[in-house]
Order: structure tokens, then C-alpha cells, then sequence
């Protein structure tokens, strides 16, 4: 710990973060000005993004040494410290590079009279971006409780941003609330976790040797409180209501990037800051994990708003990267350094892969909803004729977030299932029979994952316009254009070249579970355990697809072009078809409904059979609202109506509560 | 024991003199007099610290007795007067507990602070150890008073007496705070006053009056 070199990367990174800051606060100049903040600043804060993921990306090159330093901020006696290793230089990389794109998207979408002033906007956006990024660099409980909190309360704003509607700020409360509890119970896992040495950095952290109960207390707490940032069921309520809620730039950034960092903060806690553990941490985050994915994906299935099933589409790849850190805490504590590695690096790529996808996927609903003032799905309909860029785009996000082989989504998914196919190698009686059962739930998450996507593109850009004034429906801006080019290509580069991404993570996976996952003897294929196993390359991959489809082509137009015969299709008996007749989504999702019905609480209301002009309506809600928090919340109600009947409402009475204090402190000194 | 000081001795019947002013005040029903017998307070406030002053010959509590001076017997009686004033508040003030109660009670806090006080007499090396436990009292006292006044005015009053009473336990006991503490204490008592200015003004016009019970209305139900 001395004082910092100027041009290293972590001081570069601190200058980066402070450039963000400045961008923010140039967007008070004039905050109305939209050719000011959103064609100046936004562009030069996504410029900063870049700067952030390449030095994420020095962190991560293979002579890199772990660099740390002091601040001369923060209290007397306990100043700020910071430190760059591999696992915050790849966080960093996705925050950068992920934030790069939706940067750029951003500013060619944020416009007036869309509630907060863009200046304002622009202040927040960016304080949200530099908090994150001092998280992911803070090496004191202090520094990082003070930019997680900056974090969440600067995405509060930016989720309020349209406060006057009363449905938002109810939203905006939501997620206070529970980052809020989220963030007291990560408060509590430092407080346990310095050991009684009360030294707050994390290096006297990993040095402090806990009870084992107390490390349990730890890791629990750590896992409640960076869960409830992450979204894993059943702390995810705030989800669905503050990503639909918020300007969709916001809710790519909190759902790509935020959820991220929350992952970032177990990973830290559970393998950096804590010993190995008991097994039992890892079954715990692998059952939790497993649950959320297939509760997220069941949901994002029946949901009629675009943006919130992607809000639980998120909580199910949450859930995902959730299973592969439990099951490399799992493999852990029983010493399977190369199993662990690999669960880890399924997770970490998975998460850097949701980032990508995800954030293009709520961005196209951003420009969707621009065009067409729309959110329901059934409202929308045929759009590929009217926005063919942004169809094209959400086309490869979607196929990406399906999981299906050219795309990112299918390396991380597949990573994970090799690792899942390798438990019943576990030195534990039942753990070996037991956890192989998470492949099955993986498969059913990523089948109904695309059954998702199916719908979500279906609904929105295929078929017919389900209403007239979809037609004037229009593009996105060429910068929009630009940012959502950005992820989409991000997405293909990983599923391309997946062993690149498998080599970066082993930077992180050797200091934090001892081992690394071979690429494999061939530079184009990822063998991660042996090649008479399983081995995937994308690029061959492509190049076949290329190669099916192109010979497709040439056989189609050589031999079968100009000897179609046109006649009228057949109907199916129907004389003619109206935008209504469409699967709607409602309908896209009832087999799902119909299925794990007993997951959902359900009102409907069915119409008799003679009515006349008959009605439909169902209404899907979860069942924890009912069975968990408004119990939780009429008994905080209850308590707090006890305690009111202190508050007297007289001075004088409040005064003599303070004056028998002091009389009974007094007297017990005495 | 040595027989005690001239200075020493006279320090002590200007304890008896705080405590007896005390037990006025909280007798007192005119905001006019309460605000006289807070500027007494004051000066036999000084009067005793000049003569610890002269007796240990410690140059710093000189200090701090002008300090006293200007702050507790001029500037903040004048700035409370012009309130008292300008609110027109110079007439009575009803205690929420009758006076005779109100005097059996202080006389009951009394005896606790002198019980209090011995354990830390018994270990102060000062020659006026043993007004602690008046000054202890005036402390309990004051706070009394400003729980059984009604008006925001007189609480004020009480506040500023509760503040003498720190101060003389601080000079009795250690002879004097360190200066850094004395300063930032005064400059304290004068942010708060003006702040009690205000918001008598706020108070007065939300409620065209001063009596404390009218807040009642603000509890949420």
C-alpha cells in the first residue's frame, strides 16, 4: 500500500470513475438542451465505458499483478481503499463494455417531456455508472457500503424518473425498500465478518479467522443481501415492478449491469473474503439458484407486458448464474478444484452474456416504445415490416437469450450443464444422486427460456399489426442503431469465440478456487474437460450454419426458382383473417399457465357461454405477495401501532421521556 | 481539613446563590423576570469564575469568564429581550404543575444530585469539589423547569440555564473546559437562540401562539 503510480490501471480506473462524475455534472449546464446532453454527454460517457472495460481488460492479461491503494478521502482514521484483481477487472470489462452500448443507445433516446430534465437524467445515469464501478474497486466494507448505496439511491431517481405517475413512485418505494433490506443485511455480513478485529478493509477480512457458525452467519447474510440486489426468489418482488417502471436505457443498465454487481459482491464475499465453507453454502445457493431460474422463467412466460418479462426473464438468468456459483462454492468445500472452476466460469461468462442480451433485448423495447407508445404485447404485432434494424438486432438477442449454438447464451448454458453432468463425482453420499438433478432443471430453464423469446419476438415484431396506428410505427436512430449494433455484436464474439472467454475467466477462477479450465489441445475448440466428453466450437459452428444455409440457397434458386406454381392459399376454411385472429400472448402463454398453475395465484373471470359481448380477464400474480409480504407488512403495521402510543403528541411528555432517561442513567451509574 | 479560602469561601455562598436562583426561576411566572433572574445567573456565573480564576491563577478561565459575560449576561438576555418584545409574550405563564409541587419535587432532584455528586467528589482534586453536586443540581432544575413550561419561550430560558449549570460543573470540578470546547459551545448557545427566534416567529404563526400544547394537533392519527 503506497501512494499510486499515475499511470497505472486502477489510478487510469479512479480517473475514468471521476471523469463519469464530471460528465454528470456538466449535464446541470444545461439541462434542457437535448443536443447538448444526450449527442455530447452521453457519447463522451460511453468514450469513458470503453476506457473502463479496456483497463478492466489490462486487469485481466496474464502478468497482471493485483494493485491496490489509499484514498485521502473519507473519515479521519478511516480513509477509502481501493484494488484492481482480476475479479473486479472483469466486472469492470462487462461494466464497460456493456455500458458502452447502452450509453450510445441513450443518447439517441432520451427526449423531453418524458418527467425528469435530461440534464438531471444525465447526472443521475452517470452517478449510477461511477457507483458501480467504486464498488466493484472498493476494498473497505466503508468504501463499498457508501457507493452501494450511492448506487442504489441514484437508480431510485433514475427509476422515478416519470414521478408524477402515482403507479412509478409506488414501484420506485418497492425498490428502496428492499435494496434497503438487501443493503442492512450486507451492513451486518461485514460487521460479522471483520471478526473482532473491527479493521473494515477486506484484507484484514481475509485474514480474520471465524468461528464456523459465525462464517455460516456471514454467507447467509451475504446471500440475502447481495440476492435481494440480484433478484433471486424469493427476494426479486422489486424486479417486475421498478424494470418496467424505469426509462428502458435504465432498466438495460440496472437489469445488465446492476444485478451484476450484486452477483460481484457474493462472489467476493463467499470466495475471496471467506474460507472455504460447509457444503451446505453451496447446496443452498444451487437450490436457491435452480428455483429462481425455473420461478423466473415460468413467470416471464404468462407475463402481457414486454418489459416485465424481461424483468423476469432476468430473475431466471439470475437464477442461472446463481446455480453455477453455488455449485462452485458446493465443489469447493469439497476440494474439486477443476469442477469449481468450471461452475465458475459457467457462471461468470453467463453473467457477462446476460448483459449483453439483456440489455439489447430492454433497449428494443425502448425504441419499440418510442415508435409506437406502447408496452402490452397485445397491443403490438408485426413490427419487422415497420422497424426492420431493430427487429433484426432483437432477433439475435433473443436467439442469444434462447440459448441456441451460434449465440453466447448457448456457451455459458452449455458450460454449466458439463458442469452439472460432472457432480455425481462428489465424495457425498446423497450429493452425488441429488445435484445432477439441477441439469434437468437447467434444460427445462433454458427450453421454457426459449419458449419466452419465441413469444416475445412472435408477439412483437411478427404477425400482423394487432392495432392501426402500428404502422406509423418508425426506426430507431442511427445511434440507437449504434448501441444496439454494439451488444448484438458482443453477442456473436462470445458465442464465436467462446474459448477466448473461457481463458479470460481462468484468470479469475485460479486465486479464487485454485484451478483453471483448459480451452483444450485445439485452438478452435473448447474442450473444458476431455475431449472424448464433450467439446463445442462456435466458429465451426457458424461456418456450417453459413455453409447449410448459403447451399440452401444455391439448391433452392438453381432447382426449384421459377417453378413455383401461385395459387391462392389454402385457408383452412377460413375465408379471411384479421390481425385478431393472431396467437396473442395471452394465449402464447396458457399451455405454461395451464401447466404449473399451481405456482401462480389466479383470478379469472370466464364469460357464460350466452353472453353476448363476452368478456376475458385473468389476472396472474404471484404467490409470494400473499403468503409473504403482506403478512410481513400488516404485522410491521401492528408493531408500529404499538409503538405509537409513545408518540403522545405532547412536548411535555416527550421531555419527560428524556429527563427519566437521564434520572435512570444516573441512577445506574450511582 | 485546612480552613478554606477567602475566594474559596465566597465561591461557595455563590453556589448557594445559583441553586437559590434556580429554585426561583422554577417558582417564576413572568417571562420579564425569568429572563432577570436568568442574566443573575449569569453574573454570579462570571463573578464565581474570575475568583476560581484569581484563587488557582489559571489565565484560561479569565477567558472564559468574559466569554460568560458577554455571551450569558449581554448579548443573549438583549437578543431574548427584543423577542420577548416583539412577540408581546411578557405576561403569565401558566406551569403545567402547580409551583408548591413543582418545589417539592426540585427539592427531591436536589438530594439526588448531592448523592450523586460524592462518588466524583471524592475523587476531584479541586478545592470547590464540593459544588458539584450544586451544580449537578442546577442542571436537573433547569430541566425540570422546561419540562413543566408550557410556553416555547420559557423553554428557552430553561435550556440556557441548563447550559449554566453544565458550565459551573465544568468549573468546579476540572476548572474549566478545555478552550476549544468552551468556544465551540458558545458559538453553539448563540446558533441555537437564533434558531429558537425563528422558529418562535414559525410556531406563533402557525398556532397565533406560543403555548406548546397547540402542537398537539400536528401528531398524526
Amino acid at each position: 500500500m503506497s501512494a499510486l503510480a499515475i499511470n497505472t490501471p486502477l489510478a487510469l480506473l479512479l480517473d475514468l470513475v471521476a471523469a463519469w462524475l464530471l460528465v454528470g455534472a456538466l449535464g446541470l449546464i444545461q439541462p434542457n438542451r437535448i443536443g447538448w446532453v444526450a449527442r455530447t454527454l452521453f457519447p463522451l460517457g460511453a468514450l469513458v465505458a470503453l476506457g473502463v472495460a479496456g483497463m478492466g481488460t489490462l486487469a485481466l492479461a496474464t502478468d497482471f499483478t493485483v494493485q491496490s491503494a489509499v484514498l485521502p478521502l473519507g473519515l479521519p482514521d478511516l480513509p477509502f481503499h481501493v484494488r484492481l484483481d482480476a475479479l473486479s477487472g472483469f466486472f469492470l470489462l462487462l461494466l464497460g463494455s456493456a455500458g458502452a452500448g447502452i450509453s450510445i443507445f441513450a443518447a439517441g433516446y432520451f427526449r423531453h417531456g418524458e418527467g425528469t430534465a435530461p440534464g438531471l437524467l444525465c447526472l443521475q445515469y452517470h452517478v449510477f455508472l461511477a457507483s458501480m464501478a467504486m464498488v466493484i474497486l472498493a476494498d473497505d466494507a466503508y468504501l463499498f457500503m457508501v457507493a452501494w448505496e450511492t448506487m442504489a439511491l441514484s437508480s431510485y431517481f433514475l427509476v422515478t424518473a416519470q414521478h408524477r405517475l402515482p403507479e412509478i413512485r409506488r414501484a420506485g418505494f418497492l425498490y428502496l425498500l428492499m435494496a434497503h433490506v438487501g443493503a442492512l443485511g450486507i451492513l451486518l455480513c461485514f460487521g460479522v465478518l471483520h471478526g473482532g478485529s473491527w479493521q473494515m478493509t477486506f484484507a484484514a477480512m481475509r485474514g480474520a479467522t471465524l468461528a464456523p457458525a459465525w462464517a455460516s452467519v456471514a454467507f447467509v447474510l451475504a446471500l440475502f443481501g447481495f440476492g435481494a440486489k440480484a433478484g433471486l426468489v424469493p427476494l426479486h418482488v422489486w424486479l417486475p415492478e421498478a424494470h418496467p417502471a424505469a426509462p428502458s436505457p435504465v432498466s438495460a443498465m440496472m437489469s445488465g449491469l446492476m444485478l451484476k454487481v450484486g452477483v460481484y459482491g457474493l462472489l467476493r464475499v463467499s470466495l475471496d473474503l471467506l474460507h472455504v465453507g460447509p457444503w451446505w453454502w453451496g447446496l443452498l445457493t444451487l437450490g436457491l439458484g435452480l428455483g429462481t431460474a425455473l420461478y423466473g422463467a415460468i413467470f416471464a412466460a404468462v407475463q402481457t407486458d414486454m418489459k416485465r418479462l424481461l424483468a423476469y426473464s432476468s430473475i431466471e438468468n439470475i437464477g442461472l448464474i446463481f446455480a453455477g456459483v453455488g455449485l462452485a462454492l458446493l465443489c469447493r468445500s469439497f476440494d474439486m478444484r477443476l469442477l469449481a472452476a468450471l461452475a465458475l466460469a459457467a457462471a461468470l461468462i453467463h453473467a457477462f452474456n446476460h448483459a449483453f442480451f439483456k440489455s439489447l433485448l430492454f433497449l428494443v423495447t425502448g425504441s419499440v416504445m418510442h415508435a409506437t407508445g406502447e408496452r402490452s404485447l397485445g397491443k403490438l404485432g408485426g413490427l419487422i415490416r415497420y422497424m426492420p434494424w431493430v427487429a433484426a438486432l432483437a432477433l439475435i438477442g433473443s436467439l442469444a437469450i434462447a440459448g441456441l449454438p451460434p449465440l453466447n447464451g448457448f456457451v455459458s448454458e452449455w458450460l454449466l450443464l458439463q458442469a452439472f453432468l460432472q457432480t455425481p463425482h462428489i465424495p457425498h453420499a446423497f450429493l452425488n444422486m441429488i445435484v445432477p438433478l439441477g441439469a434437468a432443471i437447467v434444460s427445462l430453464t433454458a427450453a421454457l427460456a426459449g419458449y419466452v423469446m419465441v413469444k416475445f419476438y412472435g408477439v412483437i415484431f411478427l404477425g400482423q399489426p394487432r392495432e392501426p396506428s402500428l404502422e406509423r410505427a418508425h426506426d430507431a436512430g442511427w445511434l440507437e442503431r449504434i448501441g444496439l449494433g454494439w451488444l448484438a455484436l458482443g453477442c456473436i464474439l462470445i458465442g464465436v469465440f467462446p474459448q477466448v472467454a473461457l481463458d479470460v475467466v481462468g484468470r479469475i477462477t485460479q486465486p479464487l478456487v485454485g484451478a483453471t479450465v483448459q480451452r483444450g489441445p485445439s485452438p478452435w475448440w473448447m474442450t473444458p474437460i476431455a475431449s472424448n466428453q464433450a467439446s463445442y466450437s462456435g466458429l465451426w459452428l457458424w461456418l456450417g450454419l453459413l455453409l447449410a444455409i448459403g447451399a440452401t440457397f444455391v439448391l433452392v434458386r438453381r432447382f426449384y426458382h421459377g417453378r413455383a406454381r401461385r395459387t391462392p392459399a389454402w385457408d383452412c376454411g377460413y375465408p379471411w383473417q384479421t390481425p385478431r385472429m393472431q396467437d396473442s400472448s395471452e394465449g402464447f402463454g396458457q399451455p405454461i399457465r395451464h401447466l404449473f398453475g399451481p405456482v401462480f395465484r389466479m383470478e379469472r373471470e370466464l364469460p357464460l357461454p350466452a353472453d353476448v359481448q363476452p368478456q376475458y380477464r385473468v389476472k396472474v400474480e404471484e404467490r409470494f405477495w400473499h403468503a409473504l409480504y403482506l403478512p410481513l407488512a400488516r404485522l410491521v403495521q401492528r408493531i408500529a401501532e404499538r409503538v405509537t402510543i409513545l408518540q403522545g403528541g405532547r412536548l411535555a411528555i416527550y421531555l419527560l421521556y428524556s429527563f427519566m432517561t437521564l434520572l435512570l442513567l444516573l441512577v445506574w451509574v450511582l | 481539613m485546612a480552613p478554606l479560602s477567602f475566594a474559596t469561601q465566597v465561591v461557595q455562598v455563590l453556589a448557594g446563590a445559583l441553586l437559590l436562583i434556580s429554585f426561583a426561576m422554577l417558582a417564576e411566572r413572568r417571562s420579564r423576570r425569568l429572563l432577570i433572574l436568568l442574566v443573575w445567573q449569569g453574573v454570579v456565573l462570571v463573578t464565581s469564575t474570575v475568583l476560581v480564576a484569581t484563587s488557582a491563577h489559571l489565565t484560561h478561565l479569565y477567558y472564559s469568564a468574559a466569554l460568560t459575560l458577554l455571551l450569558k449576561v449581554c448579548l443573549l438576555p438583549w437578543i431574548l429581550f427584543r423577542l420577548m418584545r416583539k412577540l408581546g409574550i411578557e405576561r403569565d405563564n401558566e406551569p403545567l404543575v402547580n409551583v408548591p409541587t413543582l418545589m417539592l419535587v426540585g427539592l427531591g432532584l436536589v438530594i439526588f444530585a448531592f448523592g450523586l455528586a460524592q462518588p466524583v467528589t471524592a475523587l476531584a482534586t479541586t478545592v470547590l469539589r464540593h459544588t458539584l453536586g450544586i451544580a449537578l443540581a442546577v442542571i436537573l432544575l433547569s430541566f425540570l423547569m422546561i419540562l413543566a413550561r408550557r410556553k416555547a419561550f420559557t423553554q428557552v430560558i430553561g435550556f440556557l440555564s441548563l447550559e449554566n449549570g453544565l458550565f459551573f460543573a465544568a468549573t468546579s470540578t476540572t476548572y474549566g473546559m478545555p478552550m476549544v470546547v468552551e468556544l465551540g459551545m458558545a458559538l453553539d448557545l448563540l446558533v441555537a437562540v437564533f434558531i429558537f427566534g425563528i422558529f418562535f416567529f414559525h410556531i406563533r404563526e402557525q398556532f397565533d401562539s406560543l403555548d406548546l400544547d397547540q402542537l398537539e394537533s400536528l401528531k398524526e392519527d
